[in-house]
């Protein structure tokens, strides 16, 4: 195991993509902070605070369930537990910033912007994620990232946040061992 | 996300009874309701995630309610429903149930629902095709997704099921519903109070646990939930049958008794409700009343079981697959 970030770092890097996001934000349009389930719900919170500090007051907060929005459903079988969406405010006209914890293939953040397109038509969708380990198979890329290193596919990254894992820090496995 | 590092809790591609899931299976197929319920809210009141399925609504019944709620459950989950209307179709002219059925598979279909006046009828169904099985009603055997759906509501408007005091009144020698709200409540840890006249409500359930009275004043003030099923007219002329008058006069729900019950009991009715006989309609239309969030958690309970039930069978032959 190799750790990517450790606690002190991976706060360091919230607030430095708080900063970015803040001073990259609309003023005059209302911004929504939009996590993906499960990490990136939490990612979403967590940036609420330091995004006021850093002179951004978000309207909305909101998490996305894109469960029934991926490509592999038929084959991850029932595993996942459906939480639903909770975005009880109007995306349409808003600004978006979307948060997931590790971005990969790509193919969940397409899930993403269709489960949110379903839900309204947002002025415009950014992307902040925590850890871009590159492997792209879609044509998608982030606005702000945290932190950017190169993987294998045999790599596993994973993100451990307090609220769920109980630490707070990053850490790439090797599937082959 | 996999319960505590086990395998997946559904891996059922048919619902049947509800006799045959466990506690957790149950539990779980609530929980994935839950999330389905914001789906009706959005403005586009649609998911991808049974895109290109196909639904059969295969109705040797009359139903309106419980037809529209699958085939608009299908429909949000992005499903082709299809309805088969047996008045006009070929079963009238002889064709038997299963070769109905087999024919409507080799037109490439996923999901059966299947309404039918046999006992028995779904499970038969389900071990002579290969696509899924839902049970939308047999005879007077079983009618799972109603029974969710109640469990759901109760679950919803207490906060629990375990240790409520819940009666089922009516006809329940004759209810596919009674027995399937039945086998869910106790399953879930509700007591179960089965009230009717004599000739209605058979001693015989005691050995399933249930508890029976005939006298249904005498144990208004302890019941948390109230289930009304709907009176029969058709039946109320054959034998065994009290007149409609001595029903409602004995067994029928209205102001005055809904007073001695608790302020805070719910009201339940499968529907569709006859007005002034088993339900006065100041109390279906009350504070008390669940009859419409019924109607409303329906469609996300079959979601849930359509999405549920086709996610176990793609399971299943991925892992042939592989």
């Amino acid at each position: 195991m190799t750790l990517l970030l450790d606690r002190d770092e991976l706060h360091e890097t919230l607030e430095k993509m708080a900063r970015a996001i803040a001073g990259a934000a609309p003023r005059d349009v209302p911004v929504a902070v939009v996590g993906i389930r499960r990490r990136g719900e939490t990612l979403a919170r967590r940036l609420l605070p330091r995004l006021e500090r850093a002179g951004l007051k978000a309207a909305h907060y909101g998490v996305l369930d894109i469960t029934l929005y991926r490509d592999d459903l038929t084959t991850i079988g029932p595993n996942a537990v459906l939480r639903g969406t909770e975005i009880d405010f109007d995306v349409t006209g808003t600004w978006v910033v979307l948060v997931d914890d590790v971005l990969y293939t790509g193919r969940s953040v397409r899930a993403a912007l269709d489960a949110l397109m379903d839900l309204g038509r947002p002025r415009a969708i950014r992307l902040a994620v925590l850890v871009d380990r590159g492997l792209r198979e879609l044509p998608i890329q982030p606005d702000f990232v945290g932190l950017r290193t190169d993987t294998e596919p045999h790599h596993i990254v994973q993100v451990k946040l307090t609220e769920v894992d109980g630490r707070d820090e990053v850490e790439l496995y090797d599937r082959r061992g | 996300m996999t319960a505590a590092g086990e395998g997946p809790v559904w891996t059922r591609k048919h619902l049947l009874t509800i006799n045959a899931l466990s506690r957790e299976e149950i539990l779980f197929l609530l929980d994935t309701a839950e999330g389905f319920k914001e789906v009706s809210t959005r403005s586009v009141k649609k998911v991808p995630a049974l895109r290109g399925r196909v639904v059969v609504l295969m109705f040797f019944e009359d139903s309106t309610r419980t037809r529209m709620s699958f085939e608009l459950a299908a429909q949000r989950l992005s499903a082709d429903a299809i309805d088969f209307a047996e008045k006009v179709s070929s079963t009238k002219k002889g064709e038997t149930l299963l070769d109905t059925a087999r024919n409507i598979e080799a037109m490439g279909v996923d999901i059966m629902v299947l309404r039918h006046p046999a006992a028995g009828a779904a499970e038969h169904l389900a071990r002579a095709v290969n696509c899924c099985v839902v049970n939308a009603g047999d005879g007077q055997h079983a009618h799972p997704t109603q029974a969710l759906l109640d469990l759901f509501t109760i679950r919803e408007r207490k906060g629990r099921i375990e240790g409520l005091n819940v009666a089922i009144v009516g006809d329940i020698q004759h209810s596919r519903v009674a027995r399937s709200d039945m086998r869910g409540l106790q399953k879930l840890g509700a007591k179960v109070t089965l009230v009717g006249p004599p000739t209605l409500v058979s001693r015989d359930f005691e050995a399933m646990g249930a508890r029976v009275t005939h006298d249904f004043d005498s144990i208004l003030p302890e019941m948390d939930v109230i289930s009304m099923l709907r009176i029969q007219k058709e039946r109320m002329t054959a034998s065994g049958f009290p007149s409609v008058r001595e029903y409602v006069h004995f067994y029928g729900m209205n102001r005055e008794r809904l007073r001695r019950c608790r302020p805070d009991v719910l009201i339940m009715h499968p529907g569709p409700v006859n007005r002034g006989i088993e339900l006065a309609a100041d109390v279906a239309d009350g504070p008390n009343s669940s009859i419409l969030r019924q109607v409303t958690n329906g469609l996300a309970v079959r979601m849930a079981v359509l999405f549920l039930c086709q996610q176990a069978a793609a399971a299943a032959g991925a892992e042939h697959a592989a």
